[in-house]
């Protein structure tokens, strides 16, 4: 009960500040500053605004406020260094409050109040989904930060974390090659498990791999005994763990507790790093294995000073993961695209951004134009007892983005 | 064949629990009437307190026995300090308890988010409590976590002593004689008030004790409370008012239920099919299970 009344609190709020931020862009609108091509930047100045949309409260909270905090390691990195294009950046900060409605106001806000040259932040698919619309209106330019489900290529998004193809695809093939038979899925009640399970379906399909089982339990759920017998009494090979946030805890306990190993039957997940292992608890992860783009422990000079920044800046005890990464490297792209293009305007910007390479923590990366997602490293870890995660396979060079899978005969199936 | 009595077991695991976090609220909503939606609430300070000792002592085991009686004293101060500021101001105008008390349960989940962040956090179970059992050995072995051993060895003696204090103490003849007939109870010089109050701080001690067995089966956060208010409040409402006896088959009852469903279908599948048995069962029985016979006209 308690959790439906705010927001009927909230809908009468949110329509009000709507109108409050309609209003405040329709008197922007007389001085001509907006035109039918959307909402322009405002790039007058010694100083450009860029807006960070993440969640600094609520359930999401944990992971978006590291994404948040890289972002602006960033910032503070090209601001140092003389700015883009002559200008300093000015970030200007919105909490999404792991709301989606909220998110899509907060989007309007920075593009048509503060005029941002563009904006990064947004975790899960929800977020995503909310904002789209209010960047493709106004033609101002979203850097997602986060792996996602792929079937989705806005023009107006650069998506810089993994695409099904560069992180659910490898950790299959990764399982197939240990001649791994069957597997058991384990999901979050949501969006993003159930469009993975359907690739992974449709690939296990097509591979001779059996899927024994596929259960869901519901986003914050904390009782997984039903479930763990299940995935013992299935005697799968392996199990592909996507489910999100806390649940995970749970699971894990429970998963222990049945008397599960990793040696038994390891489990893979994708939306585990090493900031969620932490939480967890290092005990009830040892060797169970994740699939990500990224690890702290990543070998490179780059990725070396890109931890010991970190740390610098935020404390000795916190670790890097491939969100944040992902997020911190989306912003050196832009820049890199703004400086290519020699303009703010997210046309040009668009247009200036294929093949821009950037020297990544986790290896070059580079933008391809057509579908504005990333060229990335597929990396299958191994968690240690210490919380971090060991590279144990990796697919050697990046893979081309294919968020579609229409490289993929067995996917022909999928929409 | 041992998956059905691992099932079985998983059954009786999340009875317990349920009836853990009932347990408490049998008393305060049960017996004495009173709609605390703060009871979730309670139940958290008590996985807090846990969580804090654990903080302090750094001994997981040391602290989670430490933790049972601590939050069992946190959670019934808070209890009978709501009791003396708000709900005895209110007895008899049950709506308007349940707006307070629910008030009074943001707050305490504001507090929680304000002094302990807004992200969950965990305690480390101890190293005797993270293993397995094995019941039965061979190909196919049957094994039972210890963590639920223990929770259902806390649930059963929690049970045991608050039915030996109802039944055998002075405190629990004026409990029973309050609930029966507060007017009678009064004018043969019971001090109603002052069996409210500890029957209220019993209650919600309760719930602390709860909060502490939770510990070792999920995160602790915020809005925990919020979560298992609901399963708390069905189990009370269809064992039946003012009987333990009926709180303590529901639980099982409910958890083998849960368990048998979950197993043949999904888990969301299995929360509506448990959800629609009990709207059915509340048509053909609206008292619940057992009722309170009593010669009170109220």
């Amino acid at each position: 009960m308690s959790r439906y009344f705010p927001r009927r609190v909230a809908a009468p709020a949110v329509a009000l500040s709507a109108a409050m931020v309609l209003s405040a862009c329709g008197a922007k609108t007389d001085t001509g500053s907006s035109t039918a091509k959307g909402v322009e930047a405002d790039t007058s100045g010694d100083t450009v605004k860029v807006g960070l949309l993440n969640s600094l409260s609520g359930t999401m909270a944990i992971s978006e406020v590291t994404v948040r905090d890289s972002i602006r390691l960033a910032i503070d990195e090209i601001n140092a260094d003389g700015g883009v294009l002559g200008k300093k950046i000015r970030p200007v900060g919105e909490d999404g409050a792991s709301d989606w409605p909220t998110f899509a106001e907060k989007a309007g806000k920075l593009i048509k109040e503060d005029r941002v040259v563009a904006t990064f932040g947004c975790w899960t698919s929800a977020s995503r989904k909310a904002v789209k619309p209010v960047f493709e209106k106004s033609r101002s330019l979203l850097f997602y930060p986060v792996q996602y489900e792929g079937l989705e290529q806005s023009p107006y998004i650069f998506y810089a974390g993994a695409t099904t193809n560069q992180q659910i695809v490898p950790a299959l093939d990764y399982l197939k090659s240990q001649g791994k038979k069957s597997i058991y899925l384990v999901g979050s009640d949501y969006v993003f498990p159930r469009t993975a399970n359907k690739v992974i379906k449709a690939y296990a399909k097509a591979n001779g791999m059996k899927v024994l089982g596929e259960d869901y339990a519901p986003l914050g759920s904390t009782e997984f005994s039903t479930i763990a017998n299940k995935v013992k009494a299935a005697k799968a090979d392996a199990v592909f763990n996507t489910l999100n946030g806390d649940s995970n805890v749970a699971f894990f306990k429970e998963y222990k507790s049945a008397g599960l190993t990793a040696p038994k039957m390891p489990v893979v997940s994708v939306s585990i790093a090493e900031e969620e292992v932490k939480s967890i608890g290092p005990q009830y992860l040892k060797d169970q294995l994740t699939s990500w783009n990224y690890y702290q422990t990543t070998k490179g000079a780059k990725n070396t000073a890109f931890v010991k920044a970190y740390k610098a800046k935020y404390g000795k005890d916190k670790p890097t993961s491939d969100p944040m990464e992902a997020a911190y490297t989306s912003v050196h792209l832009w820049k890199a695209m703004v400086e290519k293009a020699k303009s703010f305007d997210p046309e040009k910007v668009k247009a200036a951004a294929d093949g821009v390479t950037y020297a990544a923590p986790e290896g070059e990366v580079t933008v391809d134009g057509p579908t504005q997602h990333i060229h990335k490293t597929a990396r299958i870890g191994r968690i240690g007892a210490d919380g971090l995660i060991e590279q144990i396979w990796d697919s050697g060079k990046p893979i081309e983005p294919d968020p579609y899978l229409k490289g993929y005969d067995w996917a022909s199936g999928l929409s | 064949m041992t998956v059905i009595l691992g099932q079985s077991f998983t059954g009786i695991s999340i009875g317990a629990v349920l009836l853990l976090i009932a347990l408490g609220l049998s008393l305060t909503f049960g017996q004495m009437g009173v709609i605390n939606m703060a009871h979730g609430e309670f139940i958290m300070a008590g996985a807090y307190t846990t969580y804090v000792l654990q903080k302090a002592l750094g001994d997981a085991g040391l602290s989670l026995l430490l933790a049972l009686p601590v939050a069992f004293a946190v959670a019934g101060t808070l209890g009978a300090l709501l009791e003396w500021l708000l709900i005895r101001r209110l007895y008899l105008r049950p709506l308007d308890t349940l707006l307070v008390t629910w008030g009074v349960s943001l707050m305490l989940q504001q507090l929680a988010r304000d002094v302990f962040g807004a992200p969950n956090v965990q305690t480390r179970a101890p190293e005797l409590l993270t293993g397995n059992v094995t019941l039965i050995g061979g190909d196919d072995p049957l094994t039972v976590a210890n963590s639920r051993l223990f929770i259902l060895g806390l649930a059963l003696a929690a049970v045991a002593a608050l039915a030996l204090v109802l039944a055998l103490t002075p405190l629990g003849r004026r409990i029973r004689a309050v609930v029966q007939n507060r007017d009678l109870a009064e004018v043969s010089g019971i001090s109603t008030a002052r069996v409210d109050r500890t029957a209220f701080f019993v209650g919600s001690g309760l719930a602390g004790v709860a909060g502490v067995a939770l510990t070792l089966v999920g995160p602790i956060g915020p809005t925990m409370g919020t979560n298992i208010i609901i399963d708390a409040f069905l189990v009370v409402v269809v064992g039946g008012l003012g009987r333990l006896k009926g709180t303590v088959i529901t639980a099982f009852v409910l958890g083998v239920l849960q368990a048998v469903l979950e197993y043949s279908t999904t888990v969301s599948v299995a929360k509506v099919l448990v959800l629609v048995g009990i709207v059915a069962f509340l048509q053909w029985r609206p008292q619940g299970l057992y009722t309170l016979r009593t010669r009170s006209l109220v």
